[in-house]
């Protein structure tokens, strides 16, 4: 039977969700996707200088996502014990999760809330 | 590097010695004396420009930029018509790869490229043609924006294609780049060189002349306008006017305040929007009138109705126009046009062909419509004719209006607050064009003398002058200043694009059978939204 795999939509800021889903990948023997996405529109409207430094500011995007949020957060789930990797993308959040979950055939999604004061059920991620 | 360092002091010296001459004419207001000291600077390259062609009325460069786009079309077998469909499943993003998200889509290079393109060419330029060119002068001015699609197609691909892409991920393209390498691929290195050359120095007084003078004039004229026009505190005072949107221009281009741009830049499609919006409500209120101005139009192409030069004086109204308004074959688009993240240069081609039929079919259109359906034209109905008023080589109009003010009190006679918002839109629309323009100007700048902070802020300070000239000087002195060096900037840009022309065929004859071969093949669907890029960290 192929390995489960679990999707985390990470923000960058709660721990406490990625916490949760290598608790729970331990005990069901899970593998952890964890997906931070910066958001973005192709239909955004751009000035013409942002225009001509696009492709330089996306690499110095990504170079700083992977470094400083998915690294840090890949490294503590993993010495935790947990099988997990990670991707940074580009696009809609709640679009690219729920493709990622499909794609990967997870079966289970974990989504944080970034503010204490949130009474939404699925927090900022959602 | 063109030109040393030492050669720009000669630029700031000869702006010194008009502050100087103006400083002399005390007895006369400092518009005045702006418009006299440059008005004298610029005549003979003007007169140069629009000469006529020996023994006809047509001005050589207006016939240079007709027989262009009519070769373009045809030589790419009316790939407006053949691709208009495709270019528009490009922009919605249908064929983007997934891996390409987070770059410059081809919605963003559109929109970016037309908000430095609707500028108060569309609002202004259009009044000043019919009133010129009497309506028929729209039907040429649509002929030719259909006809534009072709040229802005060539030079769009061509820009994208002999772009530069340096180490850290930024490009350079445009008419500089595929003048001096396209042509240096043909054999003709030289020639390139010096038409790259002559093309950056055009450009930079196309960024001074259209794309600043003539968006600070307008914008000027129409803030007067609504606020009392001759008993208004800015009447005859535009350098007030030019003053603050310098400011501006300065805190944006030399502050780096980008904040500024991004909200206009965010504005100005929702303006252009409303400024549709509003046309389509000014025709709704005179819809009888439609098939009368629609027979106007028709009828003032093949005949004249009346206006000085006849057919002719439409044909070049509306191709001057149109020219100036949707730069199609003058090569500034392909600037923002080359910065689209594709593999496919002829993609971005297929994108800007919409540009010249969003400008000129649609929003062009629209305001010479509304100028011709609502009478502000006068109109002798038992001669059939409109009155010329030979004095101001023009249509009598209401009040002797013309340019903004004309667009405005057509606008005035459906819904009544509508100049006010026109106000706005105009201010807007300048201020965009002016920021895009700064940045094809800059770019062409830096090509001639080279890259460097030293050298960007001494062109972004000499444009910033230029905006308080446009503002001070009357219309008739900054359109034809405007007009030349725009013009001027095809004179060069259309004798490269016949040179790489077959190139852009082969790209596009590639392209078409690959996507007709079902190589090429639509994307959307097979990722959230089209907007999918991933870079991953795996154990």
């Amino acid at each position: 039977m192929a390995q489960e795999v679990f999707v985390v939509a990470y923000d960058g800021t709660d721990w406490n969700v990625v916490d949760f889903a290598v608790n729970r990948a331990m005990k069901e023997d899970a593998r952890l996707l964890i997906v931070h996405v910066l958001e973005w529109s192709p239909y955004s409207f751009l000035t013409i200088e942002e225009l001509v430094e696009r492709h330089k500011t996306r690499q110095q995007e990504l170079a700083r996502a992977n470094e400083t949020i998915l690294k840090p957060i890949l490294e503590n789930a993993r010495q935790a014990g947990a099988t997990a990797d990670g991707e940074v993308r580009y696009g809609h959040v709640v679009d690219l999760i729920c493709s990622e979950a499909k794609e990967q055939n997870a079966t289970m999604i974990f989504v944080g809330r970034s503010s204490s004061h949130s009474t939404r059920m699925f927090g900022s991620a959602a | 590097m063109i030109f040393d360092r030492k050669t720009q002091p000669i630029v700031l010296g000869a702006l010194g010695l008009f502050f100087a001459s103006s400083g002399n004419a005390r007895a006369q207001s400092l518009d005045e004396s702006i418009n006299e000291v440059i008005g004298a600077i610029t005549t003979p390259f003007v007169k140069f420009i629009f000469s006529p062609l020996p023994g006809t009325d047509i001005p050589w460069i207006v016939l240079w930029l007709v027989v262009a786009a009519t070769v373009f079309t045809f030589y790419f077998g009316f790939i407006q018509v053949r691709a208009f469909r495709h270019s528009i499943d490009l922009v919605k993003g249908d064929y983007s790869r997934p891996e390409d998200a987070g770059e410059v889509s081809h919605f963003q290079a559109l929109a970016t490229a037309l908000s430095g393109t609707v500028g108060l060419g569309n609002i202004a330029g259009v009044a000043v043609a019919v009133s010129i060119g009497g309506p028929g002068a729209t039907f040429w001015m649509i002929v030719a924006g259909l006809m534009g699609m072709a040229s802005k197609f060539t030079e769009c691909t061509l820009g994208v294609k002999y772009r530069n892409e340096y180490p850290d991920g930024s490009v350079s393209g445009g008419p500089m780049y595929y003048l001096s390498k396209g042509l240096a691929e043909k054999g003709l290195r030289l020639p390139g060189r010096v038409m790259a050359v002559l093309f950056s120095v055009f450009c930079v007084m196309g960024a001074l002349g259209g794309g600043n003078m003539f968006q600070a004039n307008q914008a000027h004229a129409q803030i007067v306008n609504i606020s009392g026009g001759a008993d208004s505190f800015l009447y005859d005072k535009g350098w007030i006017t030019g003053l603050v949107m310098a400011s501006l221009v300065f805190l944006v281009i030399v502050g780096g305040i980008r904040s500024i741009a991004r909200f206009t830049e965010k504005i100005v499609p929702f303006m252009a929007v409303l400024y549709v919006g509003a046309a389509l409500v000014v025709l709704a209120i005179f819809y009888d009138k439609i098939p009368w101005a629609l027979g106007q139009i028709f009828a003032g192409a093949f005949t004249g109705l009346g206006i000085a030069g006849g057919i002719v004086g439409a044909l070049i109204q509306g191709f001057r126009r149109a020219a100036f308004s949707n730069e199609a074959g003058v090569g500034s688009a392909s600037i923002a046009h080359a910065a689209v993240r594709t593999n496919e240069p002829i993609t971005e081609g297929f994108v800007s062909l919409l540009e010249p039929f969003i400008d000129t079919v649609v929003i062009c259109t629209m305001t010479a419509l509304v100028i011709v359906i609502t009478g502000v034209l006068q109109f002798d109905p038992q001669t059939g004719l409109y009155v010329w008023n030979s004095e101001a080589g023009r249509v009598a109009t209401e009040g002797g209006l013309t340019g903004v003010a004309l667009t405005s009190a057509a606008f005035g006679k459906g819904v009544s607050w509508f100049p006010y918002v026109l106000a706005v839109a105009a201010t807007l629309f300048a201020f965009s064009t002016i920021i895009s323009w700064s940045y094809y100007g800059m770019k062409a700048w830096t090509y001639l003398f080279g890259e460097g902070r030293r050298r960007e802020l001494t062109f972004n300070t000499i444009f910033c002058v230029f905006v308080v000239i446009g503002a001070a000087m009357n219309l008739g002195a900054v359109i034809d200043f405007a007009d030349a060096a725009i013009f001027a900037m095809a004179l060069v840009n259309i004798a490269g694009l016949y040179i790489l022309m077959p190139v852009v065929k082969k790209e596009m004859k590639s392209y078409l059978d690959r996507l007709k071969s079902g190589e090429i093949r639509k994307t959307r669907g097979n990722d959230a939204g089209g907007a999918d890029a991933r870079s991953g960290l795996r154990a």
